[in-house]
């Protein structure tokens, strides 16, 4: 078991609209074994010893579930390894004496809370302008009484994984949403359950994505690279689909 | 239905549809430069003065050169402004950006790609079809008006070939995102597909750039 030795290069604003800036910081003695989160309450612990203001950040299940653990890691959406979240990074990924820089997620419609807290509920309200279904359909039905293939249902399952963490706009350069977006939509168009509002949907959440003040899609990719669930570009190409027959077809 | 076409989804639509017509324009022009190359002496010079005739009198031709430049001008005119937009969607920019690490440069970098290649379109322009046009060009043998001489002086510059090969190059780049990226715009890279759109997407990106730059490349060592 080695032992880390950091400089942490780390945004910190007070409350919303108030002026940022980086400010450094050294931890000693980290072990590898932790996790990039526990390695940020380490440092709070040393700030609150200090009687400084410890360092706000997003978490909850740290377990990679959640996706509440939103921090730009050396230009990274959590971090350097692929598929994870920052959670779930380990402080093993990192050499003694690297000087980490940790941002916030930065996008117009994320505002900056506090430190390296964003508020998301920008995405919440995309899903509120369709991503759900909203005819009663009465308690669960028995097994396989609606027949969905293997394909459709490992298709809608793997739209579905989306956590809704936000990476795919911090990754994207134009501060897209339309993999999350995208994601929400796709889920519900391809299952049964979801065709009776399926234009209503797409409409209304595209719409929804361009009034929060999104960046538009150029295709980079970027936001599947760095999504922790892996979720594929795929689904943008469907929403694209989607969108336009919705329209045109009415 | 309103909304649509307010919608960035729409609009990048239209941009690649603009886009794909202007590959369609450059098959027709390449098609059209060939014939500097793969015929010589008299006979290329008489065939290729008689198309240039055929091209700045044909009714038919007019109205797909006009189409080629509102294509130009619209393309030009919508991506620039979503990039725009865009930009404006992350006021402050990352201390550290690892772009290289999640896409490609050709991606990260199309408006500039676009910008330059706008640049080139107009001094390309201004040497040829101004000058069509507009300037005081000779008559070869036939009686037509000599294009076919003044091309092939022009690249007996090596700056001047040089400067077309390497807008070549930066069209490819444009190309290479370009093309694939077009395809899934408009929803057609499925699953299925991927495979083949990919291949004929990057052969169109190599194929029209590399056969537009050998051009003044032979025209230049003929010289
Ligand atoms: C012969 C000329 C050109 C061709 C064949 C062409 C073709 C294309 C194609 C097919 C795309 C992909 C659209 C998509 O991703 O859906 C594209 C994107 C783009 N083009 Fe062009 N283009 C040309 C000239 C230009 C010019 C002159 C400009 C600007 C001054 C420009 C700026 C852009 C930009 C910024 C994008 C990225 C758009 C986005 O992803 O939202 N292009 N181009
Ligand atoms: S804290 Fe829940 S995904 Fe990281």
């Amino acid at each position: 078991m080695g032992t880390l030795n950091l400089t942490l290069k780390i945004w910190r604003q007070d409350g919303l609209n108030k002026p940022g800036g980086f400010k450094n910081y050294k931890v000693d003695g980290l072990n590898t074994h932790m996790s990039f989160l526990e390695m940020l309450d380490v440092l709070n612990e040393q700030l609150v010893n200090e009687d400084s203001e410890p360092v706000a950040f997003d978490h909850d299940c740290r377990e990679g579930i959640c996706g509440m653990c939103s921090m730009v890691i050396d230009g990274r959406p959590h971090g350097l390894l692929d598929g994870t979240t920052t959670c779930q990074l380990h402080m093993r990924f990192f050499n003694d004496g690297d000087t980490i820089t940790i941002e916030p997620w930065r996008a117009k419609p994320f505002p900056i809370i506090k430190d390296l807290i964003v508020d998301r509920t920008p995405l919440d309200r995309i899903i509120q302008a369709g991503g759900y279904v909203s005819i009663n359909t009465g308690s669960a039905p028995d097994g396989n009484v609606i027949p969905i293939s293997k394909e459709i249902s490992e298709d809608a399952f793997d739209a579905a994984a989306c956590i809704g963490c936000g990476a795919c706009v911090a990754a994207c350069k134009n501060a897209s949403a339309s993999l999350f977006t995208a994601a929400k939509i796709s889920q519900l168009a391809l299952l049964p359950q979801g065709q009776a509002e399926r234009k209503e949907r797409v409409i209304g959440m595209v719409q929804q994505m361009d009034k929060e003040g999104f960046g538009h899609c150029t295709n980079t990719e970027a936001c599947e690279a760095e999504c922790p669930q892996g979720i594929s570009v795929e689904y943008i190409r469907k929403m694209n689909w989607e969108y336009h027959c919705a329209n045109i077809k009415g | 239905m309103n909304s649509y076409f307010y919608s960035s989804v729409f609009r990048k639509t239209l941009a690649t549809l603009s886009g794909f017509f202007l590959i369609v324009f450059l098959f027709g022009h390449l098609a059209g430069n060939l014939q500097l190359v793969l015929l010589s002496g008299d006979v290329a010079q008489k065939q290729f003065n008689e198309y240039a005739l055929f091209m700045t009198s044909n009714p038919a031709v007019k109205i797909l050169s006009y189409l080629t430049y509102a294509s130009i001008l619209l393309h030009a005119a919508l991506t620039l402004f979503l990039a725009i937009q865009s930009k404006k969607a992350r006021p402050i920019d990352y201390e550290v950006s690892a772009g290289s690490a999640n896409s490609s440069w050709a991606s990260r970098n199309m408006p500039m790609l676009g910008i330059l290649v706008m640049l080139f379109i107009l001094i390309h322009m201004k040497s040829f079809w101004y000058e069509m046009h507009f300037g005081t060009i000779g008559n070869d043998p036939w009686g037509h008006k000599d294009l076919y001489t003044m091309t092939v002086v022009a690249f007996q510059k090596w700056w001047y070939t040089a400067f077309y090969v390497i807008s070549m190059v930066i069209l490819g780049f444009h190309l290479r995102h370009g093309v694939e990226s077009g395809f899934q715009t408009l929803g057609l890279k499925t699953r299925k597909y991927i495979g083949p759109i990919q291949t004929i997407s990057q052969t169109i990106a190599i194929l029209i750039p590399a056969a537009f730059a050998i051009i003044p490349i032979i025209l230049h060592l003929q010289s």
